[in-house]
């Protein structure tokens, strides 16, 4: 079920464009992944979701409604670029911002000690920012960024000055964020995280959506025919029977299990590739190379560029 | 709304709990307080310490008598004393040696031995009994020699001294005491109290803007709120500071202005008036009676007839539009550059009308009426601080509608353009800006 859309936004900035007529749908309960390129157009889209910025044309909908300036307390945005207030109590510009946001002192009093509790940061309530290092500052900026439970949650490169151990903590708590009810759009430039968090993504290149989908299924969309393939017997064997209807990409050889990776040629199956190989050698075991989400990544950015200049 | 109200509240508890603001606003009335109880307490308790003073007469005219005055006993010595004191001072139970040659009728010198240097006053007072003395003996030897009758009264009557002083005329033909160097001092303090408060205050904003562009947490801030409401509860948070501010310096100012009138009237004030008679006791009798109204008083008086509910409401009016109109200049200045000296460079041509106007207050204040100051008074961006100079004097009515209707029209104009800049200064990083920068900016739909 969606939650989010924007339809056909464009912004254009004094003589560059910003974004071109982009269009992306987020369901419900869902992690939707928004990548691109540096100065792709991510941050404008994101501050326009914000109502930071207006759209010169097309619109956001939350829950199928026009977005208006109230929407925005049903949000909670973590900036890439962040900060907190350098002489302000902890506690107390914890309290102020998710007042901000709409939450009665009492309520954010309440929430926030939940969550600082679960953080185990309690005992900086009452220290001021400047005494603490980058990652416990980024803990706390987690915190006031989802303390008034907001329905759609935007995290622009939230592990940003983590460490692993407190990035892997990160995770879980955004996974949790959704399974509890919440829909997170996440701009980061980690595909590692991409593909470890989001159901689908949306791809943008300058300020124009080049792939939209499913995370899974655009990887599908973007094999290209690659196979690994574990067998026991001889590489140059191997080598001579698939010569011509298979490319060979890499092989590496090892005295007990060989390992080659190979592209199918136009036309051929699995089933080709099997008849081949049995005379030859013993098949161990034989995937195919699902790409990653950085290979997609860049292939879809060369691509887009490519295909620009051409036009 | 509830969202202005928040910031309002936010800004304004964390400036007055600031340790400075309190120390500043506690220990500046005291400060002026102190000042003019200084002076008042220096003038009235001015010498308290008893001194006698040994008298060799060589004339003999003053046979013996030279009277008491204040403090200061007189005692005469004979010839041998007064030589083997002449070195030996430290000692002895006198504080100076007064030494009266026998040719002090005609050369009119006479010498104080002390061992300290002798105050002012006694200096004075010494001169002026022996030249009194010397004088009345001169008069009676012409009166005698000349027989007319009551001429003593009539030589004294001749004496003349004329005091000014100034009466206003007001529309409804009350004449009031008032006085030019009250109205130039109330008219220099006017102008430097707006200047200090528009200018500081216009500056905490600024400084506020930067330290949230800064730390960067402004993007989280105005997904929360709109620009213009954060502006606003800035400006208007830090407003009510200088308002609180002003409010106890008033309050502070009245209790210590009461506490000086209950201490120097009418006990005190009857006091100094015979400090003043003594010194000039003798004087005329019309003179000495106009000294004996006590100063402290008058000068209430004068202050009181100001035309204080115009002055306050003018004030106000100046201090809070002028205000406006430079922090929300300021705010736009704080917005849209990234690092101080960035700042320090727009700054100075924003706040150049402010700094010019209190470059001309002093003439102004020489010259309410003249031309320099009629037009930066008018003037929107000079108004606040000239027009504030300009009337203690009084003001012609049309004069300050004009000038306020200006004021209001132009501030208005600047907020619309500063909103405008504020907006699209606040994310904007690392990119120099200037002024022609910044009027490009007004012409960007955001």
């Amino acid at each position: 079920m969606e939650i989010f859309s924007a339809r056909n936004v464009n912004k254009v900035f004094a003589d560059t464009k910003a974004l071109t007529d982009v269009s992306i749908s987020v369901n419900k309960q869902s992690i939707f992944g928004l990548l691109g390129p540096n100065g792709a157009g991510k941050t404008t889209l994101i501050r326009i979701i914000n109502q930071i910025t207006a759209p010169d044309s097309g619109e956001v909908l939350l829950e199928g409604r026009k977005m208006t300036r109230a929407d925005i307390e049903h949000i909670g945005y973590l900036p890439e670029e962040r900060g907190l207030y350098k002489k302000m109590k902890i506690g107390d510009q914890a309290i102020y911002l998710a007042q901000l946001k709409g939450m009665s002192r009492h309520d954010a009093v309440k929430s926030l000690k939940k969550w600082f509790e679960k953080f185990e940061i309690m005992s900086w309530w009452n220290k001021n920012i400047e005494e603490l290092s980058k990652g416990m500052q980024q803990k706390v900026q987690f915190i006031t960024t989802i303390v008034h439970q907001p329905k759609l949650l935007i995290f622009d490169e939230p592990f940003s000055g983590f460490d692993p151990i407190n990035t892997n903590l990160l995770k879980q708590e955004i996974l949790q964020l959704r399974d509890n009810g919440a829909t997170i759009i996440f701009s980061t430039h980690n595909m590692e995280s991409v593909e470890e968090l989001c159901d689908h993504i949306a791809l943008i290149n300058k300020s124009v959506k080049i792939v939209d989908g499913q995370t899974n299924e655009i990887r599908e969309r973007y094999k290209s025919n690659i196979f690994e393939v574990k067998y026991k017997g001889s590489f140059n064997e191997v080598d001579k029977v698939l010569n011509n209807q298979f490319k060979i990409l890499n092989h590496i050889e090892n005295n007990r299990l060989n390992q080659i990776t190979i592209e199918y040629l136009h036309g051929k199956s699995n089933n080709d590739l099997i008849q081949a190989l049995i005379p030859v050698s013993e098949i161990i075991s034989f995937e195919e190379q699902i790409p990653s989400m950085n290979d997609v990544f860049i292939r879809a950015v060369e691509e887009s560029n490519k295909n620009r200049k051409n036009e | 709304m509830n969202k202005t109200l928040l910031i309002l509240k936010q800004e304004y508890l964390k400036r007055v709990k600031k340790k400075s603001f309190i120390i500043l606003t506690l220990l500046v009335p005291f400060l002026f307080a102190g000042v003019f109880a200084l002076v008042i307490f220096l003038s009235i308790n001015n010498d308290k310490k008893e001194r006698t003073i040994a008298v060799f007469d060589e004339s003999t005219l003053f046979l013996n008598e030279l009277g008491e005055e204040g403090m200061t006993k007189y005692k005469f010595i004979p010839k041998e004393e007064y030589e083997q004191m002449k070195g030996n001072l430290k000692g002895s139970e006198f504080y100076a040696l007064l030494y009266i040659p026998q040719d002090i009728y005609t050369n009119n010198m006479a010498q104080l031995i002390s061992e300290k240097q002798v105050p002012f006053e006694l200096n004075e007072q010494i001169e002026r009994k022996l030249s009194r003395y010397i004088e009345n003996d001169k008069r009676q030897k012409i009166i005698d020699e000349t027989g007319i009758p009551d001429l003593e009264k009539r030589l004294s009557n001749t004496k003349t001294s004329i005091r000014l002083s100034t009466l206003k005329v007001s529309v409804t033909g009350e004449t009031q005491k008032s006085s030019s160097a009250i109205a130039f001092i109330a008219s220099y303090a006017m102008g430097i109290i707006i200047y200090f408060f528009v200018f500081m205050y216009g500056a905490t904003v600024m400084r506020s803007v930067m330290e949230e562009k800064k730390s960067r947490i402004i993007e989280v801030i105005i997904s929360s709120v709109k620009p213009y409401e954060l502006m606003a509860g800035k400006i208007i948070g830090t407003a009510l500071v200088g308002l609180t501010q002003v409010a106890i310096w008033i309050v502070l100012g009245i209790v210590v202005l009461a506490g000086v009138q209950s201490f120097f009237s009418p006990e005190s004030a009857q006091q100094m008036g015979q400090s003043i008679m003594e010194n000039q006791s003798q004087m005329s009798p019309a003179m000495a009676q106009a000294a004996e109204t006590n100063k402290v008083m008058e000068v209430m008086e004068m202050i009181g007839n100001l035309n204080l509910p115009l002055i306050i409401f003018a004030f106000i009016f100046y201090f809070l539009i002028g205000y406006l109109l430079y922090s929300s200049l300021l705010g736009a200045v704080g917005a849209a550059v990234d690092n101080d000296e960035d700042a320090q460079q727009m700054v100075f041509p924003v706040t150049m009308p402010l700094i010019l106007s209190i470059m001309v207050l002093f003439p102004i204040a020489r010259n309410p009426e003249g031309p320099v100051a009629f037009w930066f008074s008018i003037i929107p961006l000079t108004s606040p601080v000239a027009m504030m100079a300009r009337i203690p004097y009084g003001i012609p009515t049309w004069e300050l509608l004009l000038s306020m209707f200006l004021l209001v029209i132009t501030t208005v104009g600047a907020i619309a353009a500063a909103a405008k800049i504020y907006r699209i200064g606040l994310l904007m990083y690392g990119k120099k800006v200037n002024l022609k920068e910044l009027f490009k900016w007004l012409r960007y739909k955001y």
